[in-house]
């Protein structure tokens, strides 16, 4: 589990002097799920690119088993691709889509002497049958292309990849074009396909709950740079500033002081909290997750605000609350009307204190609440334009 | 509202009848019939005399559409792969001959290929008549390269070559280059990524290609008339001769039409059906 397959060392890359990926370090472990979130155009479809190797860092390495391997084209790598709108051949049936890797010769060295290998007729046959199988798809090997469903075209990507069994599998927003329910059957279908054969899977997305419920270890991006690696709960739990805070679920993020070891201030309070280590009165930024806020009558509160909206969403209310100005997202089972004056109690562990960065005071507040969630609905639109700049 | 829209289309149908399927029809009539007006098909019968007329035609067609096709590809691949802004330059290079008059560029070619035209009076100045005279123990005073075949299917590949390019440079260029990468991703180096996925998805440009081309190709006639001097006359010159010129025969050239027309189509068809087929062998 602990050896690292792939690194990325120091990479940059820049497309026409702009630069899209900003000095990227990042080791892949053998058999892990690792994720790359972010934003359209934060970089992270580039470093995939890279990997796969139809693009070579402006600078850096990128080393596979700590061999150079900047240089060596997509065709001598061992690693395949699942592409974001599939890249099926729509000359070909689902049997010869899957076929295809099998059947090109694979040039081995014997005592000095290149030899080109073919894998034999049976067992193409058999390998292609097998990997259907496991993908779900059997009794369709005879089907064009353009009979099946995006799924079904989706599974026939991740066998014809699957098949030439690959070290590393990359996977670029395999499941952007599939619909909610869909989506959410095939990403526990390829968590099961990566835990059966055991393979690496490097999976691109936008969407931070596919992320957060296939991983082993994200990577969060943003503008070409990497903002935390560390597993789903790592990130969400203890995220390392106010992106990676906001990307990943809802929060509140407030300035905050940090006056000493387990103690911040805001709203002029002090309030405990569980972090450690920043300077005495150290200004930081507070992130307060919806979900671990308690809402209690108003005069045993900690704080006091009026409730400004509430939404229904099945399990629970989003329930905006306005604390002198600055609008909190709560998310509670109980219903609060709205111009309800209510208080709020706050655990140590509910508040996560992050370092300033370039991120602080952009995000956190929901004044803005209802146009957020609009913004939310267009990524996948923009994710779309992305992928064509890039290519 | 669909009745309405049917409206648009009086127009191209009424086009249509009148300019496409009246005159087949007068074709057919003329071909089974005498200058009385009776049934005949003694227009038919007399076609023997003309079947080396026949094989050139279907011959040197054949050849100028193989050489179109081997030239054509290449040109096609080669401009596609390039930025866009080579890419609209390079169409319009290939494009360009056909903005001049067919009749100016024919015409050209002969002050070119004649035995005192600028090519030979080229090789004259620099010796090379007088070296392959000494080499081969010949006595050219000039090459001869006009009214010869080769110089009809010159004409015909000059002037049909930008057919050929067009449809394929149009499918490739538009090929989704993620399925390259696919291929080389799943381990297929530049020439399988061209065997195996290029030039299969390529095969319905080429047929168009290889349609237009072939089918003006086999009817030309100014072409054999000007750069073949007479002497490799094709079915283009002798439809022409039976309607204009000293052999009048109306009805004889209608029944040659038909007969063109109907292996053009037939050789269409089949060849229609070998693409398909060959898409099938692949796809097996």
């Amino acid at each position: 589990m602990s050896k690292k397959l792939i690194r990325l060392a120091d990479c940059c890359m820049a497309f026409d002097g702009e630069l899209v990926l900003d000095h990227i370090n990042l080791y892949i472990n053998d058999s892990e799920f690792l994720t790359l979130l972010g934003p359209s155009g934060c970089g992270k479809t580039t470093t995939l690119r890279i990997i796969g190797g139809f693009i070579t860092p402006t600078s850096g390495e990128v080393l596979f088993d700590d061999v150079r391997m900047n240089d060596i084209p997509p065709n001598l790598r061992k690693v395949n691709t699942v592409f974001q709108r599939y890249a099926l051949f729509p000359h070909l049936n689902v049997f010869e889509n899957v076929a295809f890797g099998l059947r090109i010769p694979k040039t081995v060295e014997e005592g000095g002497r290149k030899r080109k290998v073919r894998v034999p007729e049976a067992e193409i046959r058999q390998r292609v049958l097998e990997m259907l199988e496991v993908v779900s798809l059997k009794g369709f090997d005879q089907r064009r292309i353009s009979e099946l469903s995006g799924g079904q075209q989706q599974r026939v990507a991740i066998a014809r990849a699957l098949v030439n069994r690959p070290k590393v599998l990359l996977l670029d927003e395999p499941l952007g074009a599939l619909d909610l329910r869909l989506r959410k059957d095939m990403q526990s279908e390829l968590k099961r396909i990566q835990q059966q054969l055991g393979i690496t899977f490097i999976y691109v997305t936008h969407d931070q709950e596919e992320a957060l419920a296939m991983s082993d270890t994200v990577v969060v991006m943003d503008q070409g740079r990497i903002q935390q690696i560390g597993t789903p709960e790592d990130i969400y739990n203890e995220p390392k500033n106010a992106f990676v805070a906001d990307f990943i679920g809802e929060s509140n993020i407030l300035d905050g002081i940090m006056h000493e070891d387990f103690v911040v201030e805001f709203f002029n309070r002090k309030f405990k909290c569980l972090d450690k280590g920043f300077a005495p009165m150290e200004p930081v930024d507070v992130v307060i997750r919806p979900e671990d806020i308690d809402i209690v009558p108003a005069e045993k509160g900690a704080l006091r605000g009026t409730v400004t909206s509430v939404t229904f969403k099945g399990v629970h209310y989003d329930t905006i609350v306005d604390f002198k100005g600055f609008k909190w997202l709560i998310q509670t089972t109980d219903y609060h009307s709205e111009g309800e004056t209510i208080g709020i109690v706050l655990n140590p562990d509910d508040i996560h204190i992050m370092r300033k960065s370039q991120y602080s005071g952009m995000f956190g507040d929901y004044s803005s609440y209802s146009e957020e969630y609009d913004d939310l609905e267009d990524v996948s639109l923009l994710e779309e334009e992305e992928g064509g700049d890039e290519e | 509202m669909k009745s309405k829209r049917a409206l648009f289309a009086v127009p191209y149908v009424g086009w249509l009848a009148l300019f496409v399927v009246a005159p087949i029809v007068m074709v057919v009539i003329y071909a089974f019939s005498t200058a009385g007006g009776g049934f005949t098909l003694e227009n038919f019968a007399r076609m023997g005399t003309y079947a080396t007329v026949f094989t050139r035609s279907f011959w040197l067609a054949l050849l100028a559409t193989l050489i179109c096709l081997l030239i054509g590809y290449p040109v096609a691949y080669f401009i596609s792969r390039e930025g866009p802004r080579f890419q609209r330059v390079a169409m319009m290079l290939v494009m360009l001959p056909m903005w001049m008059n067919f009749l100016l560029r024919t015409y050209s070619w002969m002050s070119i290929l004649e035995n005192t035209g600028l090519l030979n009076r080229l090789f004259q100045s620099i010796g090379l008549i007088g070296l392959v005279n000494r080499i081969f123990g010949t006595s050219y005073d000039y090459f001869p390269m006009i009214n010869t075949q080769g110089a009809v299917v010159l004409g015909m590949v000059y002037n049909y070559l930008p057919f050929m390019i067009l449809p394929i440079y149009s499918v490739i260029e538009k090929m989704d280059g993620s399925l390259l990468e696919a291929a080389r991703d799943l381990g297929a180096n530049g020439a399988g990524v061209f065997r195996k996925v290029i030039l299969p998805l390529s095969l319905p440009g080429v047929l168009s290609g290889v349609t237009m081309v072939f089918v003006p190709a086999v009817s030309t006639f100014a072409i054999s008339r000007l750069l073949g001097g007479g002497t490799q006359m094709m079915l283009g010159d002798l439809i022409e001769q039976q309607f204009l010129g000293g052999a009048y025969n109306p009805h004889l050239g209608a029944a040659i039409s038909l007969v063109m027309m109907v292996i053009v189509v037939v050789c269409m068809t089949v060849m229609n059906h070998f693409g398909e087929g060959e898409e099938q062998a692949v796809m097996l």
